[in-house]
C-alpha cells in the first residue's frame, strides 16, 4: 500500500516528516528541506551579501549536509557568499585521520577550499597525548574547550566573517535540557540563539543553518542524496552526560515527533528574572579569548596539562587563578588534588 | 524442522538487509547482508524480522539496536527505500527480495 505525496500528489512518498507529519516524494522532500533551510537562514538574517563564510566540517552527517545545502542555496538564491571548509584535527588517531579523509572528497565534490587546524599545531598537544596523561575521565571536557577556540583560531587565520555550524534541532533541544539539568542559567539563555554576534576580541560570529532541521531530515537527506560522510564513533567518546539526555529525547520523540521542536520553543521563550545573576563576560588576561573568569577555560586546561596537574582546568578552580598568573608556587595539598588518578 | 510440504507453509523469503550510520559497527563492520528466512506458517513481518536479526546478526551490544520489541529510538528504517513509518512498521509483511535499510542517527555529527 503505498503511499502518495501530499505534495505532488504523483509520486510515491518515501517520508513522513517529523514535523509537519507530510507524506513526501524524494523530490519534494528535498525541496521542502533546502527551502526551510532558506527561510532559516532569511528570517534570521544569518549572513550578508559578500561574506566569506567558513563551514565547521567534521566529515559527519550534519556538516555535510550543511555544506552541501549551503553551496546549493547559495547559487540558487544568490547569497553572494564566498564558502570555505575549516576542520579541526583533534590529533585521534583512527578516528578523526579517517573523518579528515571524508573531509577531503567532499572539498573536491563540493569544489570548496578547505582549511585543517591541529590541536598539535595550536595547543602542542593531541587528544591522544591528552589520552594518555589524563585518561578517559574528563578529556570530553579538554576537547569540547578546545574545538571552540580551535575553530575561531582558523577562522581569524582564513579571515572568515563568519562560522557556520552543523548544529541540529535534536542537538539544541539536548543542549536545552542538559543546561536545565545542570542549573546553568547562562548557557540556558545563550544555547537556543540562531547566531552570536562576535563576542569579543578573537571570537568570529557563529550561526546555525540547520536549528530548525530535524535529525531524522537531516540523515534522510544524506542518504536520499547518496553524500558521503562519516559515522564511526568517536574512540574516546562516552560523553555520558548528553547521552541520557539524547535517548531522554529520542524516546520523547518516538511518542510525540514535536517534542524536540517544542524542547527549543521552551528554551527560546525562557526569560530569566534580571535579579538572577549572570558571570560577566570579559577576557583571558593570558591568551585574550572570551572569558568569564580571569583565566579562560583552554589556558586552564593547558597549564594543567604542561604541569602534569590535569585536574587543573576541570571543575571551579577560580581560586587558583590568582596563583597561576603571578606565578606563585602551589601548596603540596593543593598539588595532590590536581594530580591524575593512578591507572 | 523441515518445512514439510504442508498446505499452510510459505515459500522461504529471500531479502537483503542494510546497515548504516553506524549501525553495521554492530554487525562486525558489514552493511549488506543477503539473508533467506525460513518459510513458516504466518507471513514474516518486521517486528519478528528483528527478533531474527538479534538471534542471528547482531554481534554485540544489542541494546544499541533494538528496545522492546521494536528498533531503538534513532534508528530509521527504510523499507524498499521508503520510511517504514509509512509502510506499517512492525506490522509489514515482508515480500521476497524486499530490501530493509536500518540507518543510525546515533553517531557523530
Amino acid at each position: 500500500m503505498p503511499v502518495q505525496c501530499s505534495s505532488c500528489t504523483e509520486k510515491r512518498a518515501v517520508l513522513k516528516r517529523p514535523k509537519t507529519g507530510h507524506s513526501l516524494c524524494k523530490e519534494c522532500f528535498f525541496w521542502a528541506f533546502e527551502e526551510e533551510v532558506h527561510r532559516t537562514i532569511m528570517a534570521g538574517e544569518l549572513f550578508k551579501p559578500g561574506e566569506i563564510v567558513a563551514i565547521a566540517a567534521s566529515g559527519g552527517k550534519d556538516s555535510t549536509v550543511l555544506a552541501h545545502v549551503m553551496k546549493l542555496l547559495n547559487q540558487r538564491h544568490n547569497y553572494g557568499l564566498e564558502l570555505m571548509l575549516l576542520s579541526v584535527d583533534e590529533g585521534i588517531t583512527g578516528y578523526r585521520d579517517d573523518s579528515l579523509e571524508t573531509v577531503q572528497r567532499n572539498q573536491q565534490q563540493y569544489e570548496l577550499p578547505l582549511k585543517i587546524v591541529s590541536y598539535k599545531e595550536l595547543y602542542g598537544w593531541t587528544m591522544d597525548a591528552i589520552v594518555k596523561q589524563i585518561g578517559l575521565k574528563n578529556n570530553c571536557t579538554f576537547c569540547g574547550v578546545f574545538r571552540r577556540q580551535a575553530l575561531d583560531r582558523g577562522a581569524m587565520l582564513l579571515k572568515v566573517n563568519r562560522i557556520c555550524t552543523g548544529h541540529n534541532a535534536d542537538d539544541i533541544a539536548e543542549t536545552v535540557l542538559m543546561n536545565v539539568l545542570r542549573g546553568d542559567i547562562a548557557r540556558l539563555c545563550r544555547c537556543t540563539a540562531i547566531s552570536t554576534a562576535s563576542e569579543g576580541e578573537g571570537v568570529v560570529p557563529r550561526c546555525k543553518p540547520l536549528k530548525y532541521a530535524y535529525e531524522k531530515e537531516i540523515v534522510l537527506y544524506a542518504y536520499f542524496k547518496k553524500l558521503d560522510y562519516f559515522s564511526t564513533e568517536c574512540i574516546y567518546s562516552p560523553n555520558a552526560y548528553r547521552g541520557h539526555a539524547r535517548t531522554f529525547l529520542k524516546d520523547l520523540e518516538s511518542i510525540r515527533p514535536s517534542a524536540i521542536i517544542d524542547v527549543i520553543h521552551s528554551g527560546e521563550n525562557l526569560s530569566v528574572r534580571d535579579s538572577v545573576k549572570m558571570p560577566v563576560q570579559g577576557s583571558c588576561s593570558r591568551c585574550g579569548y572570551i572569558s568569564s573568569q580571569m583565566l579562560c577555560k583552554a589556558c586552564m586546561l593547558l597549564e594543567g596539562l604542561n604541569r602534569g596537574l590535569p585536574k587543573l582546568g576541570i571543575g571551579k578552580p577560580h581560586r587558583l587563578h590568582e596563583k597561576i598568573l603571578s606565578k606563585q608556587p602551589l601548596t603540596e595539598e593543593e598539588e595532590r588534588k590536581l594530580k591524575p588518578a593512578v591507572f | 524442522m523441515l518445512p514439510a510440504c504442508g498446505d499452510n507453509m510459505a515459500a522461504p523469503v529471500r531479502i537483503i538487509l542494510e546497515f548504516g550510520g553506524g549501525a553495521e559497527l554492530l554487525f562486525d563492520g558489514m552493511k549488506k547482508h543477503h539473508v533467506t528466512l525460513a518459510g513458516q506458517e504466518q507471513p514474516w513481518d518486521i517486528k519478528q524480522l528483528l527478533v531474527w536479526i538479534q538471534r542471528n546478526l547482531l554481534k554485540e551490544r544489542p541494546e544499541l539496536f533494538v528496545q522492546g520489541d521494536s528498533v531503538r529510538p534513532g534508528i530509521l528504517v527504510l523499507i524498499n527505500d521508503a520510511d517504514w513509518e509509512l509502510m506499517g512498521e512492525l506490522e509489514y509483511q515482508l515480500q521476497d527480495q524486499d530490501n530493509i535499510v536500518f540507518i543510525s542517527t546515533l553517531h557523530g555529527g
